[in-house]
């Protein structure tokens, strides 16, 4: 993004939206009927989910799922927001998500940093860890992780569950632990194609290593740790599986996994359940919407390497 | 994206990193906290419990206790999932069904419109944002859509073919049917992905090449073919990965459904039900667990050794 040199412009000129070719009139109309019916069928569900979750449960039962007709209104969201205490929720994963997001962003560009700017005998070593280690399926550490959680005792004021399983603290290192990995893989991979001129002449000037990470690297890296903020944000927050093997109480997991705790015991209709469900997505979407392409560039960061 | 790794690709050599040696201690202690605290979370939460399933899997415990009651029985463990152990044989099945979907449904349909909106039309944007919003959902949540489309009575599938009142299909409690509605809804996320890392390769191809060849009298197939598709394969290779690994991972829709039961038993519930749940059987949990790692490392070593192969002439 500051790094872009000759190439750029180049394309830019030879094609300026998407570097395709552009099709014939006709297979152009052709190619938009096929789009627009995708799309039409894959957004349905969503707007099943919310055509569902604006009608009474009175009104379905009487005229049927898919039926025109009877009241509108957003009761169901209201009601999904107090009798599943969403709130209490919400701010379950806002304790988990942010900090873990912040830690692992950290972290990552401090190891991404060492391993990207310095010669080190285990630069590799240390990259293929990291890279791996998020690569592996949750489920297959899970065993001795739980047994490790329980334990490890912790103080009550770290902890109100006396030990790391059952506790925020544990979430959040398991997240940590987890996403360092893709994201020091991406930050290291966009270091390098910083100038190594940059961080000498601070060298020279007698500027510490420190230095030289927080005050020349990490402002050159915003945009990357802003396109790798928006993916980790959803991907925390989505999680499922931590939270309800490492979470047993359940009034204490994020939002996500308490919905799964709550159908059955609160809803008893589909219509609340599909507004409760649209609430839980709403910060991913808002996020999706808001920083899209952040959000893609963050994908698309990590899967190539240059 | 294209910018960068165009310029990534060609840039300036890349920076010249400096010898340890020109460095103060206090700067090499800096940089070692920098990359230690890290790597130790790492190792001991991710590395040290992968390395103990391995481990754990030649014992039996309770998990109560402490270390000395410990038992080791050698293979037992992996003779008893191989034989009398019954959801093994159905959640490998359905595991593999979830590979082959997700690489015959949502990889070439996802490269196809990958394709399509490469080309230059209007609206592009918004049929990309469209077909990726599922992807910003949470698969509990993909779950929780799962059941009010396919729920007999009540949900849309039924309901739209008249069969919600008579000839019931039961698309969820069906265990030979249960798991095509769930890789419907799966597919229709993982979809999203793909298509939008395949456009990220597409992108990154140098479209001179295009023209190259459209000016040699290449059709488009032929273009794509031998020109695009060569040239897209580290994207083609991470999207191989991600789709191994996504259908190794997969849990979240099914534990939403029926807690991965009937139908629905995948290897990650199976570890799962092994530690929460009634008993918990650490060591046999360990042992499917080992089956799982050993079976995505088939693919994450070659994946990672190409990856860093060129680091290492570096």
């Amino acid at each position: 993004m500051t790094a872009t040199t000759t190439e750029l412009p180049r394309r830019i000129a030879t094609s300026p939206v998407a570097g395709g070719v552009r099709p014939s009139q006709t297979r152009r109309v052709l190619l938009h009927t096929f789009l627009v019916i995708t799309c039409l069928i894959w957004i349905a569900p969503l707007i099943y989910a919310l055509y569902t979750a604006l009608r009474p449960y009175e009104d379905t039962q009487r005229l049927g799922y898919v039926s025109v007709g009877g009241h509108y209104n957003l009761h169901n969201f209201t009601a999904a927001w107090q009798q599943a205490e969403l709130p209490h929720y919400f701010w379950n994963s806002a304790l988990i998500t942010v900090p873990a997001l912040i830690i692992t962003l950290l972290l990552s560009s401090m190891v991404a940093f060492v391993v990207a700017r310095f010669r080190f005998r285990i630069n590799i070593a240390l990259l293929v860890l990291f890279t791996a280690g998020n690569l592996l399926p949750q489920q297959a550490l899970i065993t001795p992780l739980f047994k490790i959680y329980q334990l490890v005792e912790l103080p009550s004021w770290m902890a109100e569950s006396g030990k790391l399983n059952d506790s925020f603290l544990g979430i959040i290192l398991i997240h940590i632990a987890f996403q360092t990995g893709f994201c020091t893989f991406v930050l290291s991979n966009y270091m390098r194609t910083i100038p190594g001129e940059l961080g000498e002449a601070a060298l020279v000037d007698g500027a510490s290593a420190w230095r030289q990470y927080w005050q020349i690297v990490m402002p050159l890296c915003r945009p990357v740790l802003a396109a790798l903020a928006t993916l980790e944000f959803t991907w925390i927050y989505n999680d499922f599986f931590w939270a309800t093997v490492l979470m047993q109480t359940g009034s204490n997991r994020p939002i996500t996994a308490a919905l799964n705790n709550l159908t059955g015991q609160f809803f008893v209709n589909n219509n609340l359940i599909a507004a409760a469900a649209l609430i839980v997505a709403v910060p991913t979407l808002v996020v999706f919407f808001a920083l899209q392409k952040q959000f893609v560039s963050g994908l698309t960061l990590g899967s190539s390497k240059g | 994206m294209t910018a960068m790794e165009g310029a990534a690709r060609s840039a300036p050599p890349v920076a010249k990193r400096r010898k340890l040696r020109q460095l103060s201690i206090r700067d090499r202690v800096v940089l070692s906290l920098m990359a230690g605290i890290p790597t130790l979370l790492t190792v001991g939460l991710v590395w040290v419990p992968a390395l103990a399933s391995v481990v754990l899997s030649f014992s039996t415990w309770t998990g109560f206790g402490d270390f000395s009651t410990i038992q080791w029985v050698g293979t037992e463990n992996y003779k008893n999932i191989f034989t009398i152990y019954p959801p093994f044989q159905p959640a490998i099945e359905h595991n593999l069904i979830w590979l082959a979907v997700f690489f015959c449904v949502p990889g070439p349909f996802g490269l196809f419109l990958a394709v399509q909106l490469d080309k230059q039309i209007r609206f592009s944007r918004i049929y990309q944002s469209v077909l990726f919003l599922p992807v910003v959902l949470s698969l509990a949540l993909v779950g929780f859509m799962t059941e009010l489309i396919f729920s007999p009575t009540q949900g849309l599938i039924n309901n739209l073919t008249g069969h919600a009142e008579h000839n019931v299909i039961d698309w969820l409690g069906n265990p030979s049917l249960n798991i095509w509605a769930v890789m419907v809804m799966a597919c229709w996320r993982q979809a999203g992905y793909v298509m939008i890392l395949f456009l990220a390769g597409l992108k990154s191809v140098d479209p001179s090449q295009k023209e190259a060849a459209a000016l040699d009298g290449a059709g488009g197939w032929q273009t794509f073919r031998h020109v695009v598709w060569p040239a897209m394969r580290p994207i083609n290779i991470v999207v191989l990965v991600i789709t191994v690994i996504e259908s190794l991972r997969a849990f979240d829709i099914v534990y939403v459904i029926n807690k991965g039961t009937n139908g629905l038993e995948l290897l990650s519930v199976l570890v799962t039900d092994n530690i929460i749940g009634a008993g918990s059987r650490i060591g046999f949990g360990s042992a499917l667990a080992t089956i799982l790692l050993v079976i995505s490392m088939i693919f994450i070593v070659p994946y990672l050794i190409s990856m860093f192969r060129k680091d290492e002439r570096a």
